[in-house]
Order: structure tokens, then C-alpha cells, then sequence
């Protein structure tokens, strides 16, 4: 065979790889780069505001821990082919699934509102009135799903996934010092000492990177793609890529303020994009963007978390690619959800700092029963069989949840009672 | 209204039947876990219920 053969043949092989890939990909890095909402955005805004480049390294530790918990997800999904509301029903019976359900809704009705608070005053900066931006994000959401199939939704979302990458040339705009990025960023260092504050922020960056909604949403969605056993690998590296892309995002968004706000205390994403916009019009534009983006990726993905779990549990047809006649509970609970949600952003004096803050406190109570109940079904050998968690698995899960548990558990506290640490 | 309530309390009711056994084999391990979860939730609860009460104070 000569030279060019081979290369055109190693060549044919590689693209028929990314080919599958393209196919494949999907609810992994939706659900990772989703996770970067409008909550995010503003954590890891304030994180870089605070500690400039300090924080980096603590990130990059957030990959291995949001793919492990994230890949149990894939696994049960394609094994069971039943969404996680569906399987902690089964698996736990009544009263742990209508404790996880009823959870579920609540926070994912309180996270969408912060997307709404975090969109809306993204396009305030830029002029334009909520109830504006409100009724375009209804209408928007409205004809992404309603085009009745899995595969554009998916398609779409992946698109909003790609803006989330604008943090990126933004931190190049603002000509950072790479060398202090390097030697602050990668060695692992607790700026101004291990104090309560600093607490804070670490969990806070945690509480950004594993959402109860996650777990719910990526299972929900491995099925409603209809991925088999034999997908599970590609599923996992689809997982594994969003991982990465979202905590890079998050470092660019870190560098970003790191360079530009160092010291200033930033209580939203919205008043960061303000402030940037003061020192370069450009930046501040890319920020206000990028948070807009956030907002409406976790929003698509959120709403959808909570309609899934009810059709699995009510046993109403619960697809995307069903048209609203074949599943109408599924598009009703989808729309009343979004709708309710926007419209209180739109309620003079809503008490929408408190909302933010009960968000956390409320997420705190779902994501440790999630998660052992994720352990826990990953060990069900008659049902998991060849895919269930291995010893090390087990012990590197099982490490993961218990130091999320009770540094989520702390940050709930400290949320309840700032003064504690 | 009243038939479209009616029929949701059916539904549930039958959720509940559906799953009424948990079908996981309930070990020693699975029962000390969930048995751990229930103290951990109504503890927050707790503390969520004592700060309620500070709040309204």
C-alpha cells in the first residue's frame, strides 16, 4: 500500500470516529456546559473579583469530581433506559420518589427563576425592558421544542453551548499576565489564609459545579436519545469533554475578572458586566452576552429536567420527539413551568435576593439524596449487571459524594447563618 | 376541575401502589445509608425550621 493510501484510509477511520462522535454526543455536554448558568456565572465572576487567579487550581480539581458523578448518570441511563426520577421510584419506592420528585420541582422552579433574574438583567444593560426579554425567552424556548424531535433540540442547545465559549476571547482582550496566571493559578495556595470567607467561595464553586437538576436531566436525556449499553463509552467521553469545556469556560470567566475587578465585590454577574463595560465597552458587551447565553442554556435545560421526571412518574409520554398532540402533559408542565417562573421576575419588589439564596438552601436538601441514591442504584447488580460500580469506582464515587455532602451541607448552613464561620 | 382533581388523586394513588415494595434488596448497607439520609435531611429541615422561627422573630 503506498504512502498516500495509508494516509487517506488512517484518515476515512479518524472521521468515521468524529462522524459517530457527532452522533453521539450530546447530553454530556449540554448538561456540563449548562451547569455554567446564570448561578455560575456569577460565582465564578465574583471568585476572580476576589482572589484574582488564586482559585484556578481549585477549579481544575472540579473536572475528574463533575465527570465522575456525572458518567453514574450515562451508565444507569443506558442500562435501565429509565429517567433517575423513574428509577429512585422504583428502586427506593414511594416515599424517597415523591420526596426526590417534589424536591426536584421546587428547585428546579426556583433555579429557573435565577436564570430569568440573570437573563433579564443581561439584556437590561443593553436596553431592553423584562418583560420584553421574558416574553422572547418564552417564545424562543417555545419553537426549539415544539419542532417535535430530540435531535434538533439537542442541536440547538449545542449551538448556546458553543456562546458560552465568548469568555474565552474575552480574557485574551484583556491582555492578562499569563506568567501570573501560571504561578498563582497552579499552585494550590488559600489566599489570605484558610478563613470563613474563603470557605465560602470554595463551596460555592462546588455548589455551582454538581446541581441536583444535573443528574436528573443528563439520565433523562441519555434516554430520551435512545443510547444502548454499547454508547456508554462515547457517552462518557462526551461527559468527560463537557467537564473540561465548562470548567475552562469557568477559569476564562475567572481570568476575566481576576485582571480587570481584582477587589471589587461583585453580588451579580449583571453588576460585573456593568463594571467591565466602564473599563472596555467590548469586554462588558462579551460578559453581559455570555451571562444572557447562561441564563437561557440553563433554562432550556432546567424546565426540561422537571418535565421528563413528571412524565417518567405519571406515566404521560415524556418525549421530544413527540408532537404536542401525542404528549401534552409533557409540553403543559414545560410551559407552565418557564411561564410561571418569568412572570415572577416581572413582580414589582419580588423578593428575588431571597429567592437566589433559598435556591441553595433548597438544592442542598435534594443533591446528598441524589447522589447516594446514585450510588446506591449503581450497586443494583440485577439490574446494572457487567455495568455496575466497581470496587474502585465505588471508592472514588463514594469519596466524591461524601466530601459534596457535607461541603454542601456547610455551604447550605453558611448560607442560613453567615456568621457561623 | 373537580373530575380533572379527582383523577389526579387516582393517579397517585396508583403511583403508590406501583411503588409501594422498594424492588432494591434492602441490605444492611442500603438501610444504614437511607436510615443516615433521613436523620441528615431532618436535621436540615432543623435548621431550616430554627432559622424560619429567627426570621420571623
Amino acid at each position: 500500500m503506498s504512502l498516500f493510501a495509508k494516509i487517506y484510509y488512517q484518515i476515512k477511520k479518524y472521521w468515521k470516529v468524529v462522524k459517530l462522535y457527532l452522533i453521539l454526543a450530546g447530553p454530556g455536554l449540554v448538561v456540563m456546559v449548562a451547569d455554567n448558568d446564570a448561578g455560575g456565572i456569577t460565582t465564578y465572576a465574583a471568585t476572580g473579583a476576589k482572589y484574582g487567579y488564586n482559585l484556578i487550581w481549585f477549579l481544575l480539581i472540579l473536572i475528574p469530581v463533575a465527570y465522575y458523578v456525572q458518567e453514574m448518570t450515562v451508565r444507569l441511563g443506558a442500562v435501565t433506559k429509565r429517567g433517575h426520577a423513574e428509577a429512585i421510584f422504583d428502586g427506593f419506592g414511594a416515599f424517597w420518589g415523591w420526596f426526590s420528585l417534589i424536591d426536584l420541582m421546587l428547585v428546579d422552579w426556583l433555579t429557573l427563576v435565577t436564570e430569568f433574574i440573570g437573563m433579564t438583567a443581561s439584556l437590561k444593560i443593553f436596553g431592553v425592558p423584562p418583560w420584553l426579554t421574558v416574553a422572547g425567552v418564552v417564545t424562543l424556548m417555545g419553537i426549539i421544542v415544539l419542532n417535535g424531535r430530540y435531535w434538533t433540540w439537542e442541536k440547538i442547545a449545542l449551538l448556546f453551548c458553543a456562546l458560552n465559549l465568548i469568555y474565552i476571547p474575552g480574557a485574551f482582550m484583556v491582555e492578562p499576565s499569563w506568567h501570573d496566571i501560571l504561578h498563582e493559578g497552579l499552585i494550590p495556595n488559600f489566599p489570605g489564609g484558610f478563613n470563613g470567607q474563603l470557605f465560602f467561595f470554595l463551596m460555592a464553586n462546588i455548589g455551582t459545579t454538581i446541581a441536583p437538576w444535573m443528574l436528573f436531566f443528563q439520565q433523562s436525556a441519555v434516554v430520551d436519545k435512545g443510547m444502548h449499553e454499547k454508547d456508554i463509552p462515547w457517552g462518557k467521553f462526551d461527559t468527560l469533554l463537557g467537564s473540561v469545556i465548562t470548567v475552562v469556560v469557568a477559569i476564562f470567566i475567572v481570568i476575566v475578572t481576576g485582571t480587570v475587578l481584582t477587589g471589587v465585590d461583585i453580588e451579580s454577574a449583571s453588576q460585573a458586566a456593568e463594571q467591565l463595560m466602564i473599563s472596555d465597552r467590548y469586554i462588558g458587551t462579551f460578559m453581559a452576552i455570555g451571562l444572557f447565553d447562561a441564563g437561557l442554556l440553563g433554562a432550556i435545560c432546567i424546565s426540561l429536567a422537571s418535565s421528563w421526571a413528571f412524565g417518567e412518574i405519571f406515566g404521560w409520554a415524556h418525549s421530544l420527539n413527540q408532537k404536542i398532540k401525542e404528549a401534552p402533559w409533557f409540553y403543559i408542565s414545560y410551559f407552565f413551568t418557564l411561564v410561571t417562573a418569568g412572570l415572577v421576575v416581572l413582580i414589582p419588589g419580588a423578593p428575588l435576593v431571597l429567592i437566589t439564596l433559598f435556591v441553595q438552601v433548597i438544592a442542598v436538601t435534594l443533591l446528598p439524596a441524589a447522589l447516594v441514591f446514585l450510588i446506591l442504584l449503581l450497586n443494583d447488580k440485577q439490574t446494572m449487571g457487567g455495568y455496575c460500580n466497581t470496587a474502585w469506582q465505588n471508592l472514588i464515587g463514594g469519596g466524591i459524594v461524601l466530601t459534596i455532602v457535607i461541603l454542601s451541607s456547610l455551604y447550605g448552613i453558611s448560607v442560613m447563618f453567615p456568621n457561623l464561620f | 376541575m373537580v373530575n380533572m382533581i379527582k383523577r389526579l388523586f387516582l393517579k397517585i394513588g396508583e403511583i403508590n401502589r406501583r411503588y409501594r415494595e422498594p424492588r432494591i434488596e434492602m441490605s444492611l448497607g442500603v438501610r444504614a445509608s437511607l436510615l443516615i439520609l433521613r436523620i441528615y435531611l431532618l436535621f436540615l429541615v432543623g435548621i431550616m425550621f430554627y432559622k424560619f422561627v429567627l426570621l420571623l422573630k
